[in-house]
């Protein structure tokens, strides 16, 4: 292999591994291959690289750090488990990632086989920094393969990095990779293929600092690197560019609206229509399936109760892939984090420590990832805080509901000129309505339970790239399937329960007709506590079973306005609309804006906070908040409209 | 003088990092450790963070944070040239 591959060559900036084979002899079988990096090295997409869609998420026993592992298919080795650690930036261990790495890399994690290597990811672009992380790393003394990620950027930008040299000065086998376009893969293959066949010696150049502080770290990297002629690439001028833009004093807030509101926007106008005529899809199949059976209660129970309750959530799949696609593409070319560097202002007003912005940003998704990533807030009181605030803001699972109120309710046209449909900026409200509860809680939490915050606020700014589509697909499979998932088992069994009790008792053999079963006696029974909120009996069965989570409130309505005769054949939105006043439909947004109604937050709350006190403090606050501000909607439109 | 008393397009070389260990720890791992060269590149539209280039890499910063880290002021050069970190 050659060595000359400066950065003005033409081909692939790669190095081979094979020279510099791996420096300790070794016998028997690999099975586990750990890989560790700096944060925002490419690590996880490297990850997805190696093991394709077959990964393993779980949590390590008793922390909540996420385990991910998959089988290395992707480069012909379904034989070994790849085992993916969090982003550390050294092993020091106060932090609970770092601890978790420490203990995974030295064989200590119960349940996880020690590795029998490590794959090490830096960032080639800021080797003197990146290369930090490899001092504590290479002195565990594991076999290891030191993957120099991003070397297509590093070409582009016209930097070099001498990859045999940086091998004889690390005593261990040197690859330059693109994760992201997929290069250099066959060397990591080679590296595994070949690995224990070469009993060889270390080259002795390499002098780990004994004592590894950053200072000594931080030395020993840049003679490290300066001895491998690495020359940094040149400073990315359209990142520079750009933020003159998305940064500036003036047009940066007024881009950060437009591209909030076209979020919105896109989920409406693309969405809707994609989701009506999924509906259609849906409905038709269904009917057609039907057409099949033999016209029994079978039939019915498959029908008019799976299948419409069913249906009715899964028609929502258009729209939470729209919405993710866009958060995708934010995140992956760096806008994420100019986004979050403009709203630190306000956060810092409601006295939130910057680092709860992160697990803010990710409740937009869901608040479970979201209180489990609070574990990165050092100060126990900034934690709990934030995990109580994480819930109000608007969850994925939010969204069916309010799609389908606002399109029954909503009149589809367009404010402000054409800038903004009044269907989006009603769903954008109800995004605002989130965050405002989520400040004013955090607000009082700070006077009562918070005091004066330490951890500061520190957000690097990544270059921007662009997004690649195979990231982005990974991220839409990921999250469509989670959501077709919960479709097909807890939504199953909840419409399930409620066909069943909307069916009962039987009369001489005969189903019940829903006004007299079992499920309307229920429901009448509470109806005097939600009549104020312009809620009748069959949105507060709603109610009840989207404790479970919220969208199962949809699948709920829709088997029971299947069962009803007078709104069998109507559509979902139309029998709403035949149910309900525009005042108690906005009242049941507030309510779902403002309610804790999700079993696996409660679980992840209790499990967070090692007990039942917080979880049922919090329940009980939001659920008192979502029933005032309903009633005060409701109220409002009585009497003003 | 402070990091915060820096105006955006000046340069300077960092001193001490007065701040706990755990933060200045996590600081020194994005390359705040003295002798490195700083930039200031711009502040956030509400004027605080403020943006630093430091070892190629853009990081923000409160000015709360930045008060506790010490900066030389590089001599002026020439007006608006930025200083590249010494590689």
């Amino acid at each position: 292999m050659s060595d000359c591959c400066g950065p003005s060559s033409s081909t692939a900036v790669l190095e081979s591994p094979v020279e510099t084979q791996p420096s300790r002899p070794r016998t028997g079988q690999i099975r586990t291959i750990a890989l560790i990096g700096p944060p925002n090295c490419g690590k996880s997409t490297l990850f997805n690289r190696l093991t394709g869609m077959r990964q393993k998420v779980a949590n390590y026993p008793g922390v909540t750090v996420e385990h991910h592992s998959g089988k290395m298919k992707s480069v012909g080795r379904p034989d070994l488990t790849l085992i993916d650690l969090p982003g550390i930036y050294s092993l020091a261990t106060y932090s609970e990632d770092a601890r978790v790495a420490v203990d995974v890399l030295k064989g200590n994690m119960h349940g996880v086989p020690a590795p029998d290597a490590v794959l090490l990811v830096l960032d080639c672009m800021h080797m003197n920094r990146q290369l930090m992380l490899a001092a504590p790393i290479l002195s565990l003394g594991l076999p290891t393969l030191v993957l120099l990620n991003m070397a297509d950027l590093l070409q582009a930008r016209g930097g070099r990095i001498d990859a045999l040299a940086l091998a004889h000065e690390l005593g261990h086998p040197v690859a330059l990779i693109s994760a992201a376009k997929g290069t250099g893969m066959e060397l990591i293959s080679s590296f595994l293929d070949q690995f224990g066949q070469f009993p060889l010696t270390r080259p002795g150049s390499a002098k780990l600092p004994i004592l590894q502080s950053p200072a000594s770290c931080r030395t020993w990297a840049t003679q490290v690197s300066s001895r491998s002629r690495f020359q940094a690439p040149a400073s990315p001028v359209w990142t520079r560019r750009l933020d003159t833009v998305l940064l500036h004093r003036i047009w940066g807030p007024i881009i950060f609206l437009l591209v909030v509101i076209a979020v919105f926007q896109v989920v409406f106008s693309v969405g809707q229509p994609l989701s009506d005529g999924l509906g259609n899809l849906l409905t038709h199949a269904g009917g057609e399936v039907a057409l099949l059976l033999p016209d029994n209660w079978l039939r019915a129970l498959l029908r008019d109760g799976l299948w419409n309750g069913v249906q009715s959530v899964l028609v929502f799949l258009p729209q939470i892939l729209l919405l993710f696609l866009f958060i995708g593409i934010l995140e992956d070319s760096g806008y994420l984090a100019r986004a979050a560097l403009i709203a630190d202002r306000v956060m810092r007003v409601i006295g939130l420590n910057g680092k709860a912005f992160i697990p803010l940003l990710s409740a937009y998704a869901c608040a479970v990832p979201a209180i489990m990533a609070t574990r990165t807030i050092e100060n126990k009181r900034e934690r709990l805080a934030t995990i109580m605030v994480a819930p109000f803001m608007t969850c994925s699972a939010r969204l069916p509901i309010y799609t389908l109120v606002i399109a029954a309710f909503i009149p589809d046209k367009n404010i402000l000129g054409h800038l903004i449909g009044l269907r989006a900026s009603v769903m954008l409200g109800l995004y605002v309505l989130g965050f405002l509860a989520a400040m004013v809680t955090a607000r009082l939490m700070n006077s009562s339970v918070m005091k004066a915050s330490s951890a500061p606020f520190v957000l690097e700014l990544p270059q921007y790239r662009w997004p690649t589509v195979r990231s982005l697909a990974l991220r839409l499979y990921d999250r469509g399937m989670i959501f077709v998932r919960k479709a097909g088992t807890i939504i199953l069994a909840c419409t399930f329960l409620v066909w069943t009790l909307s069916v009962l008792p039987l009369h001489h053999g005969n189903f019940s007709v829903l006004t007299g079963s079992f499920i309307a006696r229920l429901g009448h029974f509470i109806e005097p506590v939600i009549h104020p909120l312009g809620f009748d009996w069959k949105i507060g069965i709603g109610l009840l079973s989207s404790i479970v989570a919220r969208e199962v409130i949809v699948g709920t309505l829709g088997t029971l306005y299947g069962v009803d005769p007078a709104t069998h054949s109507t559509s979902l939105q139309m029998a709403l609309h035949h149910d309900m006043t525009l005042g108690g439909a906005i009242a049941l947004v507030v309510f779902f804006a403002f309610a804790m109604q999700c079993t696996s937050t409660i679980a992840v709350v209790r499990r967070e906070t090692n007990g039942w006190k917080w979880p049922v403090i919090q329940f009980t606050y939001m659920s008192c908040v979502a029933y005032v501000g309903a009633l005060i909607t409701n109220q409002l439109f009585l009497h003003l409209f | 003088m402070a990091l915060s008393d820096l105006r955006v397009g000046q340069s300077g070389t960092l001193g001490a990092v007065e701040l706990p260990e755990k933060v200045s720890d996590h600081l020194a791992h994005l390359g705040f450790l003295p002798g490195a060269a700083v930039e200031v590149l711009r502040r956030a539209p509400a004027g605080d963070p403020t943006v630093y280039r430091i070892d190629g890499v853009e990081v923000a910063l409160r000015s709360e944070t930045a008060r506790h880290i010490n900066v030389n002021l590089a001599a002026v050069g020439l007006a608006g040239a930025p200083v590249e970190s010494g590689r």
